[in-house]
């Protein structure tokens, strides 16, 4: 083997990890946790793959996010856009800006980034994925309309996890001993 | 005269809003807002009272454990059952690393930067700052080619386009004091407590199981398994090496956070006379030091009235918290001018505020989604000053110690822990004495499984066919930001009603039926604000109770982003 092969860009990256934030109690907050648990339910993923329900998780996220070559977040994202719309970020636009010089603070995602890029540990590869929320009541179940969009979400997360090879190769189900 | 509305309308819930009136750049009166709607009570109507916990852990992502532990408390207490040895010391464990690691987290990544210019760090003489950090402890990291390579790092990070955590800072402010020196020594210690907690928070994995949620919390005790023969167990290898991690812990403050913030308290002398606000302290007191004996408590359980050291702390009698809605969005049946205790308390929202985007609140009506919880009908600070003051009268030795220690080094009689300094320290002289509890507990834990006890949990009430029809209960714990109850009435084996009183809403409360202002309030009152286009001053005070807004939401705010728009479901159907 060359060394060309470990050095090419387009070489899937070896950790792929999912990250699913949001509050599950509060509807459509919890899109992120609903995506990560119908991504565990496909069972179609490969074992350099991990998926992570963070909840509302902050800082306490950090140790399991080193070390990642490849990130996906799943959050609710306010893009101004008409609730249910699948939203896509990559790279240095996700926002990673901690301290709103007026804000109390709260440790969020945009925190996360931005200490794993302080340390030097920002993945070489972020997307966040997403869905302008409908309804951020109360409530363990999604809106109807995050509802729908749950579906298209989950297939653009596989379709970037495709193009990382991090999706298994469909294998027909073996014969019965 | 001037008001500042300190309102984080970058986000769309979720936080703490000041208004705040200043005459003659001294704030002369304060309003807290808290935008926080509790539903979980109305989420956990009906439900299993068994898996309260599980949904009470996703109510805040930094409370994760201490909900979780409220919860289980909570039933146990309604359900009256006792929780075997080995679980008390679990818990214990599990708890005093949350401790230890939020308040190094609180201390470096949310306060600290409200002390520490940044910017200012970048011209420091690294043989200085090097002899700095030598003279305050023997910590290892202390040459001038280590602060070298942290100015490098630090400079990298402020040259990019991104600033993350260092944006937006008041940088420059004259509110600033410290040397370029002990700014950077302080940034350095920013970065190294990140790699602490990191490896810190490693006994949770081991502990908890799946992380980030803690799954091993069970009504009757833990469900980890003991069993040395299993896999799974909690091993002697596993012990030893959280032993490893604890070691570190208490290194890390003692050489670091401790010295960090007696020098802080040197520099910043004037802030150890303001912020103080409140007079009357509460602590629900935390770590039982006996299963079967719920009122001995490593931290005391008790109320310091007046500022009065001198004499033992009040009992808690918990029949005595009331919460108010007068200026909270909420509507009582019995009149909004009515105090319920939470055993019988109503969460029906009533908004009445104005419709965004708004300037100001109707401060005269109501203006925040917090109640305004009072104990015998007066505010209580919660947190950590108020559990070093309530051990401190109740005399326990070695934080009368502790805290004899500081105000001797510092020069200063016991009147300046009533301050926002005093708060700031107290945190650490907590963290101090919590994280030298924790070998000994896991030596006492490893102690009993080899003796053969094994037993995590106490199933005997778990058949909902053994319990009354009607049973009611509270659990309560020391979260490390403060006082936390939930109370729990269960009506034939479901939850029929279900309240939590979380310590940011006495801290945060707003005023109550009778006008007295709520904990932040009035701390805030009196301060002299330099400029009040970026008034520090008011976050320093506001961040030195360690608020949690976080039991909301926290959308990702990406208005003004380049995004692609990739479905939307509405259009599609």
């Amino acid at each position: 083997m060359t060394d060309t092969t470990t050095t090419n860009p387009s070489k899937p990256p070896a950790s792929v990890m999912v990250l699913g934030i949001g509050n599950a109690l509060r509807s459509d907050e919890g899109i992120g946790v609903h995506a990560i648990r119908e991504l565990d339910a496909r069972a179609c993923l490969g074992d350099h793959v991990t998926l992570i329900d963070g909840g509302v998780m902050g800082l306490d996220l950090l140790p399991a996010l080193e070390g990642c070559e490849a990130l996906v977040v799943v959050d609710a994202i306010d893009a101004a856009q008409p609730p249910g719309t699948v939203l896509r970020m990559e790279g240095d636009d996700v926002p990673t800006d901690i301290i709103d010089k007026l804000s109390m603070h709260q440790a969020g995602l945009a925190d996360l980034l931005g200490l794993l890029r302080l340390q030097g540990q920002r993945p070489p590869q972020l997307v966040l994925f997403g869905v302008q929320p409908a309804s951020l009541d109360w409530g363990l179940e999604l809106s109807p309309i995050g509802q729908q969009a749950l579906q298209p979400l989950v297939a653009a997360i596989l379709d970037q996890l495709q193009q990382w090879g991090a999706v298994k190769p469909t294998t027909p189900p073996s014969a019965p001993v | 005269m001037a008001k500042i509305v300190i309102d984080p309308v970058t986000r769309i819930e979720g936080h703490l809003r000041l208004e705040v009136k200043i005459d003659n750049n001294v704030v002369t009166d304060a309003w807290s807002a808290g935008t926080m709607f509790r539903g979980l009570e109305i989420i956990l109507k009906g439900r299993d009272p068994r898996e309260a916990w599980m949904y009470a852990q996703r109510i805040c992502g930094v409370c994760t454990t201490v909900h979780a532990i409220c919860s289980v408390r909570a039933v146990e207490n309604a359900l009256g059952i006792a929780i075997p040895e080995n679980a008390r010391l679990l818990r214990n464990i599990i708890e005093v690393t949350q401790f230890v690691h939020d308040h190094v987290i609180h201390f470096y990544h949310l306060h600290a930067l409200d002390w520490v210019d940044v910017v200012s760090a970048l011209s420091a003489d690294t043989s200085k700052t090097s002899s700095l950090q030598t003279s305050i402890s023997d910590w290892a990291n202390n040459t001038p080619s280590y602060f070298q390579a942290v100015k490098a790092q630090l400079q990298a990070y402020v040259s990019s386009t991104q600033l993350g955590p260092f944006a937006n800072g008041y940088w420059g402010h004259p509110a600033y004091q410290l040397s370029p020196e002990a700014n950077l020594l302080l940034a350095a210690h920013y970065l190294e407590a990140l790699n602490f907690q990191r490896d810190y928070v490693k006994i949770h994995t081991l502990m908890g199981g799946k992380t980030p949620h803690p799954q091993t919390y069970a009504v009757g005790g833990m469900a980890i398994p003991l069993d040395p023969t299993s896999s799974q167990s909690i091993s002697p290898a596993k012990i030893a090496y959280m032993k490893t991690l604890a070691k570190k812990g208490v290194d890390f403050v003692n050489k670091v956070y401790l010295p960090d913030i007696k020098m802080l308290a040197k520099a910043y002398v004037g802030w150890m006379g303001v912020g103080g606000g409140t007079t009357n302290f509460l602590s629900f007191g935390d770590f039982p030091q006996d299963a079967t004996n719920p009122l001995n408590l490593l931290l005391p359980r008790g109320v310091v009235s007046n500022r009065n050291l001198a004499s033992p702390p009040t009992p808690v009698n918990q029949a005595l918290i009331k919460e108010y809605v007068a200026h909270s969005w909420y509507n009582y049946t019995g009149g909004n001018n009515a105090a319920l205790h939470p055993s019988q308390g109503q969460t029906t929202p009533a908004y009445t505020g104005p419709a965004a985007p708004f300037q100001n609140l109707d401060t005269n009506g109501k203006y925040s989604w917090l109640k305004s919880p009072r104990y015998n009908d007066q505010p209580m600070e919660v947190g950590p000053l108020a559990r070093m003051l309530v051990a401190y009268a109740a005399g326990v030795p070695a934080v009368r110690q502790a805290i004899n220690g500081f105000l001797t080094e510092m020069k200063q009689p016991a009147s300046v822990l009533f301050s926002t300094l005093g708060r700031s320290a107290a945190r650490a002289i907590e963290t101090q004495f919590l994280a030298a509890q924790l070998s000994p507990w896991l030596d006492q834990l490893s102690a009993r499984i080899s003796g053969g006890d094994t037993v995590a949990c106490n199933n005997a009430k778990w058949n909902p066919a053994s319990w009354p029809a009607n049973a009611v209960g509270w659990g309560s714990t020391e979260a490390p930001r403060g006082a936390l109850g939930h109370w729990v009435s269960i009506v034939n084996g479901k939850i029929a009603n279900y309240q939590c009183v979380v310590p940011t809403t006495w801290n945060g409360s707003p005023r109550d039926a009778k006008g007295q202002r709520g904990p932040f309030e009035m701390s805030v009152i009196g301060l002299k604000i330099a400029d009040p286009t970026r008034p520090i001053e008011i976050l320093r005070t506001i961040h030195s109770f360690d608020p949690c807004m976080a039991c909301a939401v926290h959308v990702v705010d990406a208005r003004n982003r380049p995004i692609t728009v990739i479905a939307n479901s509405i259009m599609r159907v």
